[in-house]
């Protein structure tokens, strides 16, 4: 069995800025990703990209190549390709390499594991031809691909981003439906005080959303009642902006809601949670260092609530930084600075929570909407579950199947949470969310069954 | 306050069975639960309904557990009639692997002794060499030398049965209420006044059917309930194309076709927590007897605490000092479901439980202890 | 369609889609070299038999599973594309045995 002093999962922002971090402290650091290179979701694809394409996708991407270097020259043993499948609350990590699993031992873990985009369960949404706008991004990131036939479908500023990087790519999106309702841009002036430092994603965003129309990308703003048609596929998409009615013929649909933090590690551990009105998810709950509810188990970054690449790392930093002090290898200087510029960088997310709060439609979808696509429980089903007087998530689970098929409920969790606290008319952290178990991710019994003899040292790169 | 014939506390598959079967006898009836988290055995049930080796060494509970079986077909179609909701209730035999010839010495002992329990008609059960296993599982792996089989042992979803008993209850004279964890009970008049998230309940009866809950009620109505926790971890996997035709006691596959198995027990007080070694040892005894599963995925793991009675068999009890108080407890919620709504329910409906079940009261423990 | 918007670094791959030989970049994941190659469906569901494809990229959904190399049930989209590979798309619940 190795052991370490920290493990760190997950190598995006916050994990590779906690990994340098406890490094500069001489602690031993494992770092377990399960992506092949290093960088996240936000700089997936990073080191292999050339000119051109960090051209197309920014400063704010390639600002990433950086971060990655320093986090390759830490000394830090990373182990890409890997999945944490099991983490105990001693510190005992069961990790899978190419089928293969092996246990290492942390003194402490900082779980980066970042966010997930917020379920849209719409009609139609399972269609093939339908993907997320985050997915959209990650294609033209890894390989260059893009469709001039998308349409973007949802809120937030990941579809601005995306849209004006594919207008940046030479094949614009066919058009952008944002279900905003305009009433919010009014609202959102209420936020100006936050601006206040802030200025900087503002000016940026404002950019974006220039670039598009310049492109000759039509926007339909305030839109609703949105419904994806097709039967082996999409052909159209359609919604109303006030009274009238769209419909856009296309064979590729990218939704998006804005994003949540990524809860499986968190839930696993059983830490504390609670509901965030902001942000219409459940946080974990935190101490200024990050550590979580179960000692040494600190959360970095986006999968502590949503504050963005910048934000994640100075989190991760602040983790790094308590584990070394922990551990004697570090004095409780330090903090100050890093945590003026964390305040300074997250001033303008009340002004996008509010402004890109998620849509009234997916948070509450029609009865005959697919909510758990695994296992194809409706939230009508739900609803009559919930009449016959289940109380949350878990008894829905038992009583439907939901969060039961492969991906373990990550997709179903949230809007099971909604539209049980709507249908008992309760708060959300009285319903709660789905336990979540080992393995985090399936795995086969072959390697389940081998995972018990530990004779092989887990190897990092 | 709510006034029902019978109160009954604890909505797993014990409770909601019972509770069902006394709505079936036309009593209005109240079933009070705890909220989404909950130790709920019911939620870690493997899903047998298995008679094989029930009962070695306590004739009562084999007939008992032979009992519910035979009412089995009858309850699951009556399940469905009545709600649309079927327990996918089968009953193809099952069968119990033997690894050594020990092991099938002993498997070949016990069918002996049940022998003497069912009489001369015996209960079918019988030990198969490894070719005659080979013929119902062709898969099985080099190390599993036999098998004691028997007809009457099956198979049916927990959860399934726990919703169809749920909506079963609220399409009759049931009323359940979650988030209503029992604080107080206590006699009112000739009843009992139940105190329960904040409400006040009053009933005729009152039925304690809340797991490892029951042992601090049934303090309180001068019930003697010595139940413990014992641990179980199961391994569920990805959904598969048929494949496994029956039920075995540690291995069987769903009606949806996800692989199911445990039977791990582990004396650890109240963590629910699922543990690498435990889950490690299940996938290596799955793949030692059909080593195709190797290659196929779990997608969870689930562990749970079985309510165990000092000797493991159920404890059935109406109140001396309390009479219209009764507990019900045991560790086969499906198996026993049948029983339940169907021979317990109406004993308990008409304020008495029959002789049939004089052998489960608590006073078999003071024997012992004596 | 999707179309590269890119020469890209690495070189060429070719892997097999249901037996036919397909073209991919180095570094494609399998659901977007699938995805590159026009097709948007690449399983039916255990549950209902309905249509499905590559939804979130990024590991989540599990929605792209395919058979790989005879191994069923693999996320494409977390599997880098590698000379000569296997791919098949999975009609409803993978068979159990080999």
């Amino acid at each position: 069995m190795r052991r370490v002093d920290l493990a760190v999962i997950g190598a995006g922002p916050a994990g590779m800025a906690a990994a340098v971090e406890a490094r500069t402290h001489g602690l031993s650091v494992l770092v377990v990703d399960e992506q092949p290179t290093p960088g996240g979701q936000i700089w997936r694809g990073i080191e292999a990209a050339n000119a051109a394409r960090l051209q197309v996708l920014g400063d704010d991407y390639a600002a990433g190549l950086a971060a990655v270097r320093a986090f390759r020259d830490s000394g830090a043993d990373y182990l890409p390709g890997a999945l944490a499948w099991q983490i105990d609350p001693e510190g005992l990590i069961d990790v899978s390499v190419g089928g293969r699993s092996r246990r290492a031992a942390a003194g402490a873990v900082v779980v980066a594991t970042g966010a997930v985009e917020r379920p849209t369960p719409l009609p139609g949404w399972t269609l093939p031809g339908v993907m997320t706008v985050g997915a959209l991004q990650i294609l033209l990131k890894t390989s260059g691909l893009a469709d001039d036939e998308a349409v973007l479908v949802g809120s937030g500023p990941l579809i601005w981003l995306a849209a004006s990087q594919l207008c940046e790519a030479g094949r614009p999106p066919r058009a952008i439906v944002e279900t905003v309702p305009c009433g919010r841009y009014l609202g959102a002036a209420r936020h100006a005080s936050s601006l206040f430092g802030a200025s900087d994603y503002v000016s940026k965003g404002f950019k974006m959303m220039r670039r598009v129309r310049a492109a000759g990308v039509p926007v339909y703003r305030g839109a609703s009642d949105v419904r994806i048609e097709g039967r082996e596929r999409v052909s159209h998409v359609a919604f109303r902006t006030g009274r009238r009615e769209h419909r856009l013929e296309t064979a590729c649909v990218a939704l998006h809601q804005g994003v949540v933090p990524n809860p499986q590690v968190a839930r696993l551990m059983r830490c504390a949670h609670e509901w965030s009105p902001a942000q219409r998810c459940f946080l974990p709950r935190r101490d200024r260092f990050m550590e979580t509810s179960v000692p040494n188990f600190f959360l970095a970054g986006d999968g502590g609530g949503i504050g963005g690449a910048k934000a994640a790392a100075l989190e991760g930093r602040i983790a790094g930084l308590r584990v070394a002090e922990k551990a004697g290898r570090a004095t409780g200087s330090g903090y100050g600075e890093i945590e003026r510029a964390l305040k300074r960088d997250l001033a303008v997310r009340p002004l996008l929570e509010h402004l890109y709060a998620p849509s009234p439609e997916i948070l509450q979808p029609a009865d005959a909407t697919v909510v758990c696509r695994c296992e194809e429980v409706t939230a009508g089903d739900i609803r009559h579950a919930v009449s016959l007087g289940a109380p949350g998530p878990n008894q829905l689970k038992s009583f439907l199947r939901c969060g039961m098929g492969p991906c373990q409920g990550r997709v179903c969790g949230l809007p099971v949470v909604e539209i049980v606290a709507a249908g008992r008319g309760v708060a959300h952290d009285a319903v709660g969310y789905y336990g979540i178990r080992p393995p985090l991710k399936p795995l086969t019994l072959g390697e389940i069954a081998a995972a018990a003899d530990d004779g092989e040292e887990l190897a990092a790169e | 306050m709510r006034r029902y014939d019978t109160i009954v506390v604890g909505g797993g598959l014990v409770g909601a069975a019972v509770a069902y079967g006394l709505a079936r006898e036309g009593e209005s009836v109240a079933v009070l639960d705890e909220g989404d988290v909950a130790f709920r055995a019911s939620r870690g049930n493997f899903g047998l309904v298995w008679v094989q080796s029930k009962g070695d060494g306590r004739p009562e509970y084999a007939r008992w557990t032979r009992r519910s079986s035979d009412l089995w077909p009858g309850f699951a179609e009556l399940l469905a009639e009545d709600t649309g909701i079927a327990p996918d209730y089968h009953k193809p035999g099952g069968l119990h692997f033997c690894f050594s010839e020990a092991e099938i010495e002993a498997r070949r002992a016990m069918i002996h002794r049940m022998h003497n329990v069912h009489g001369p008609g015996g209960d079918g059960t019988r030990i198969l060499d490894r070719k005659e296993v080979q013929d119902l599982v062709p898969s099985i792996g080099p190390d599993v030398l036999g098998a004691s089989y028997s007809p009457h042992d099956g198979h049916a979803s927990p959860l399934r049965l726990l919703r169809g008993l749920h909506a079963g209850l609220a399409k009759r004279t049931g009323a359940y209420f979650a988030d209503h964890r029992v604080q107080r009970i206590e006699k009112d008049g000739g009843g009992f006044r139940v105190e329960a998230g904040g409400e006040t309940f009053s009933g005729g009866k009152v039925v304690l059917a809340a797991g490892l809950g029951n042992r601090e009620l049934g303090a309180q109505v001068g019930l003697d309930v010595p139940v413990r926790p014992l641990k179980g971890q199961i391994l569920v996997t990805e959904r598969t194309k048929p494949v496994l035709t029956m039920p075995t006691h540690v291995i069987r596959q769903t009606e949806e076709g996800t692989i199911m198995m445990g039977d791990s027990q582990e004396d650890a007080g109240f963590d629910t927590r699922s543990g690498t070694g435990v889950i490690s040892a299940i996938a290596a005894h799955a793949v030692r007897t059909l080593p195709w599963l190797a290659t196929v995925r779990v997608v969870r793991s689930w562990a749970a605490l079985r309510v165990m009675t000092p000797d493991g068999y159920p404890l059935y009890e109406q109140s001396e000092s309390h009479p219209g108080a009764f507990t019900v407890n045991c560790h086969s919620g499906v198996t026993l479901a049948g029983a339940h709504a169907q021979a317990l329910a109406p004993m308990i409906a008409l304020g008495a439980l029959g002789e049939e079940l004089s052998a489960f009261t608590s006073g078999r423990f003071d024997v012992r202890a004596n | 369609m999707f179309e590269r918007t890119d020469a890209g670094a690495g070189g060429q791959v070719g892997f097999f889609f249901e037996g036919s030989r397909v073209e991919a970049r180095a570094g494609d994941t399998v659901a977007a070299a699938i995805l590159a190659h026009g097709e948007r469906s690449v399983r039916t569901t255990p549950a209902s038999g309905a249509p499905r494809g590559p939804f979130c990229f990024m590991g989540t959904c599990f929605e792209c599973l395919v058979e790989i190399d005879g191994v069923p049930n693999r996320q494409a989209c977390m599997v880098v594309v590698a000379e000569g590979m296997d791919v098949r798309r999975q009609e409803g619940a993978r068979e159990a045995t080999p």
